[in-house]
Formats: structure tokens, C-alpha cells, sequence
């Protein structure tokens, strides 16, 4: 069985109808990378926090499951929950500005978590901390750590991410669009080393991101989000063989192909959203 | 054919605050080195470069939001390097500007009409609110929209208030600052072709700086890539592509992930 497997997940805004997410179902094994692609909106980022237990107040999920290494989530008590998921679980970031504490040193920040969740003395922490740094290719860890946040540029800071996110040896990783803040030479650079960390731990990594152009070069497998729902669950090579959902076609029309200027960049025609949309009315009509 | 703006061997520094001594002036940070082009009228200039390549400062140095330390800028005919105020002001109704980040380039509290109208009146323009009403309509938005919060629009929607405001004052340059950078790809097609509607119908020069190529493709006739302050390639669109003669730009474009399983990645 896989490490992650979500099943027929629905959440929806406290107090209202709006529903959210509508059945999202999908597994992620070890050492798999699974894309999360979808416009904004699309709730691929709230299927991140429902996993880590992150989700803002005044959304609610209210129904299915989520099985961390065959474990409901939904179905622990909250302290229980948290540990496992401090144990097993990371996150690599959109923004690696403010994600990092800009009063504190980055050493403390990348420590913090292994001491405090993982109780690990404060000596084994720092000299993970430092092989860490050298295995996200920082040179002069003894400077970096010492530095504040703002000194450093954004490629590396995000490479502080990774490092914290990879440092309790987690076995499920989601990264919510973690090179969208960079420039392209940086954002391959990240990609490469998400992907080359990702494949020596036998992580299982969700890869939240619009951008279908970054999900060919380190997915295996993707899920494409509409309206809280899943329209096509497919391997990454089929799908860019041929995505076979309309809307899936159209967003990858609309991904920027500077090989191919004139058909890329094409926004989704509206008949291919009132396709979409009848199949989440649809779906509201089944599930009600 | 005329150019609306002429640069010459821009410079521009700023002083370094990290190693400012406690006594006596700050070391300079060069961050433009002798940057030279010329932008026709009716073109769409790309600006390129990876974060820190000075494409930003080059861009507030031509709406003047910064002031050059050498070289000079000309802004059809008039020699704007380092006009003061007071000369710039009848002026900066003629260059726009359209920012990255529609959310925080929005006033929150303010509804999207006034937000369009406001720099109109005060320009002392005719008819504010006329002019809001058309522009809301050229992007497409409506004239509904003129009593919605920037927080009721999606990010697409708000980039579209960004652009109404630009061409509400009628201007002859619109400069866009990597305004597609923060949208889904979906919105970033709506953006696009709608400026590149807009450029033909009313006549406009835009630069448009990003650090995507593939957006530079699509909309821009020419292309300058920037690196370290330097321009490394200034060229037609299709040449840049076909031929790029800089290491820097085969890098960027060997660097962007193309939506196809099988493009070498190395």
C-alpha cells in the first residue's frame, strides 16, 4: 500500500454549503513524486494542509480519509496526530522569505524542530544541521548558519528549506510550489536538488504547482484539480502524451512554450470551463 | 520610424548600507554599467534577466521612479535623466506602469472605480469617471466591477484594475513589470492577450520585463537580456530564439522546463 493514500476526501467552508473538496482520492508510494496541478482555486494547496493538519479555521473537512503509512489522520486525537505527522511529514514552502523567521539565525531554525519534536540533543542537531547544508550543496555552513534570513539570496534560503524539510528524515514531503519566487537558472537548480534529495531518501513527495512545464521534469504521476475535484489521475508520460480530460488539454495549452509560441499560452476555452463545470454540478447533485 | 525612448550608457548605483562605515559615505553598488538601446514607438520591448540582472531598475529608471547616476535617458525627444519634479509631473501621465503584485499595488479600502479614477482627476483630465467607465470596459471587466474591493477580485482580475489604470490616462508607454509572474497559467493567457490587444488598438510602447521567455515570446517584437547589469543580447524575438548569441541567454533558455517529458534537462 502506498504512504499516502488519500480517499474520497471532501471539505467544504464552516457554516455554508460551499463545498471545497469534492472526493479528492489519490495515493502517493514511497519514492514517488505525485504533481498537484490546478489553477488558484482549484484547492490543490488545501489538500497539502489537510495532510499536515494546517488548515485555516473556517474550512472544515467533512468526510473520507487520509492514511499516513496506513493510519487515519482524521480519525487520531489532535496531539497524537501532530506527533505522528511532526515525525513523518515536512513541508518545503512557496515563499522562502516568510517562511523563515527574519529575527532569528537560520542554524536555530533549521535545529529547532529536531530538538523540540524529535528530542534530539542540541549537539546531534547542530552536526545534522551541517551535513545537511552540505548536502543541499551550501558551501560555508559556519557562515550560513550564523546568518539572519535577509543575508541570504532566494535560491538559498529555499535550499535552507529543503534542508529543514529533509532533516527528521521525513517519509512524506509536500512542497507547495516551492520554486514560483525564483528565476528559471535558480528554479532548475532547486528542482534538480528537490529531485535528487527526494530520490536518496525514498521520499514520497507531493508536488503542489499550475506549472506543468516543472511537473515533465520531476513527476511521476500527477493529479489535475478543477473545482476541489479530481478530473484525470494519470502517469506523468501519458499525460503529456495525451492528457485525455478536455480541461487537462486546455491547461496545457495554456502552459508557455517558448518552442512553440503560437499554440501555447491559449487560455481555456470557455466551453472546456462549462464542460468542467457541469461535472462538478454533477458531482454536488450525486453527493447531496 | 521614431523612438520614444533613448537610452544611453545608463549607469545607476546605489549606496551599499551593509557596509556603510560609521563615519564617511557608503560604498556604491553599481547596478546598471553602461546599458544603451533604443525603444521605437508602437513596440513591445522585452526586458530579460534572472533576479539581481538590474531588468527592475533599469524599468524604474525609464518611468523615472529612480534616478540614473550617469548616461542619459530621452523620452520622445526630451532629455528626462535627471529632470526634476517639477519638469516630470505633466510628463508622468505619458509613461504607466503596471506592478508585479496587483494586491498590494491595489489600495485595500479603496473600491475598484476610484482606485482607476483617482489618477485621472488628479491629473485634472476631463471626465474621470467617463474614463474609468471605457477602461474598465477595454480589459474587460465591466463597469460593474467600478464598486468591488480589490479583495472580491480573483488575481487575473486584479492585474485587469492594474492595466485599467495605466491606460485610463491615455499613455504613450506602459511599463509591466513582471505582472504575469504571480497569476495560474490560465490567467496569465487571458492577461497577455489582452495587452497585446490593448498595444494595437490604442497605440501603445510597452516594455514588458520577466524573467519567462516563453512570455517574451509570445508578446514582445524585441528582446534586450539583461545579466549583472549588462546587456548581453539585444535582439529581434525570433533571432534571440533561433540564435542566441550570448552564453547567458542559451543558459536561461536551456534552464526553462517545457511541458514535455522528453526535453534534455541537463
Amino acid at each position: 500500500m502506498s504512504f499516502l493514500v488519500i480517499r474520497n476526501l471532501t471539505a467544504r467552508l464552516k457554516g455554508t454549503d460551499q463545498r471545497l473538496l469534492r472526493g479528492v482520492s489519490l495515493d502517493v508510494a514511497a519514492g514517488e513524486v505525485r504533481g498537484l496541478v490546478g489553477e488558484s482555486g482549484a484547492g490543490k494547496s488545501m489538500i497539502g494542509k489537510a495532510i499536515l493538519g494546517t488548515l485555516p479555521k473556517a474550512v472544515e473537512i467533512t468526510g473520507g480519509e487520509i492514511l499516513l503509512d496506513g493510519t487515519d489522520l482524521l480519525r487520531l486525537p489532535p496531539a497524537r496526530r501532530r506527533s505522528l505527522i511532526g515525525a513523518t511529514a515536512a513541508l518545503i514552502p512557496q515563499d522562502p522569505l516568510t517562511a523563515l523567521n527574519p529575527s532569528r539565525r537560520i542554524g536555530g531554525q533549521i535545529t529547532d524542530r529536531l530538538v523540540d519534536i524529535l528530542g534530539w540533543t542540541r549537539a546531534r542537531a547542530d552536526a545534522r544541521a551541517r551535513e545537511l547544508l552540505d548536502e543541499v550543496q551550501i558551501p560555508d555552513a559556519d557562515r550560513v548558519l550564523g546568518a539572519y534570513p535577509h543575508e541570504l539570496s532566494g535560491g538559498m534560503r529555499q535550499r535552507i528549506l529543503i534542508a529543514s524539510a529533509f532533516a527528521a528524515e521525513p517519509k512524506l514531503i509536500i512542497a507547495d510550489e516551492p520554486t514560483t519566487a525564483l528565476d528559471v537558472t535558480v528554479q532548475k537548480q532547486i528542482l534538480r536538488l528537490i529531485g535528487a534529495m527526494q530520490a536518496r531518501h525514498g521520499t514520497a513527495l507531493l508536488f503542489v504547482t499550475h506549472d506543468l512545464g516543472v511537473v515533465s521534469k520531476v513527476c511521476q504521476s500527477l493529479s489535475i484539480l478543477y473545482g476541489g475535484l479530481v478530473v484525470e489521475d494519470t502517469l506523468a508520460r501519458d499525460f503529456f502524451a495525451g492528457p485525455r480530460h478536455a480541461y487537462s488539454r486546455a491547461l496545457l495549452a495554456a502552459t508557455p512554450k517558448y518552442t512553440d509560441p503560437q499554440a501555447s499560452l491559449v487560455p481555456v476555452p470557455e466551453a472546456v470551463l462549462a464542460e468542467v463545470q457541469a461535472e462538478v454540478a454533477a458531482y454536488d447533485g450525486r453527493a447531496t | 520610424m521614431t523612438d520614444l525612448y533613448t537610452v544611453t550608457d545608463l549607469h545607476l548605483s546605489v549606496p551599499d548600507l551593509t557596509r556603510k562605515p560609521i563615519l564617511g559615505p557608503a560604498p556604491r553598488i553599481e547596478i546598471l554599467k553602461g546599458i544603451s538601446f533604443a525603444l521605437p514607438k508602437g513596440k513591445i520591448l522585452g526586458i530579460v534577466g534572472g533576479s539581481g540582472s538590474g531588468k527592475s531598475t533599469l524599468g524604474r529608471a525609464m518611468v523615472r521612479l529612480m534616478e540614473p547616476t550617469a548616461g542619459s535617458i530621452g523620452f520622445d525627444g526630451q532629455d528626462i535623466t535627471h529632470a526634476p519634479e517639477a519638469t516630470l509631473r505633466p510628463l508622468r501621465r505619458r509613461f504607466q506602469m503596471i506592478f508585479q503584485d496587483p494586491m498590494s499595488s491595489l489600495n485595500p479600502r479603496h473600491r475598484v472605480g476610484q482606485i482607476v479614477q483617482s489618477p485621472v482627476a488628479l491629473h485634472g483630465l476631463a471626465d474621470p469617471q467617463a474614463r474609468m467607465l471605457e477602461a474598465l470596459d477595454q480589459v474587460g471587466l465591466g463597469r460593474s466591477y467600478a464598486n468591488r474591493f480589490p479583495h472580491e477580485l480573483s488575481g487575473g482580475q486584479r492585474q485587469r484594475v492594474g492595466i485599467a489604470r495605466a491606460i485610463a490616462l491615455r499613455p504613450d508607454f506602459i511599463l509591466a513589470d513582471e505582472i504575469v509572474s504571480g497569476l495560474d497559467v490560465s490567467s496569465q493567457a487571458q492577461v497577455l492577450t489582452l495587452l497585446e490587444r490593448l498595444v494595437a488598438d490604442l497605440g501603445l510602447t510597452l516594455a514588458f520585463i520577466s524573467h519567462d521567455l516563453s512570455v517574451i515570446r509570445r508578446l514582445c517584437s524585441h528582446v534586450l537580456v539583461l545579466h549583472q547589469g549588462v546587456i548581453v543580447e539585444n535582439a529581434p524575438t525570433a533571432q534571440v530564439f533561433a540564435r542566441p548569441q550570448a552564453d547567458y541567454t542559451r543558459d536561461l533558455l536551456r534552464a526553462i522546463p517545457l511541458p514535455d517529458p522528453d526535453q534534455p534537462w541537463d
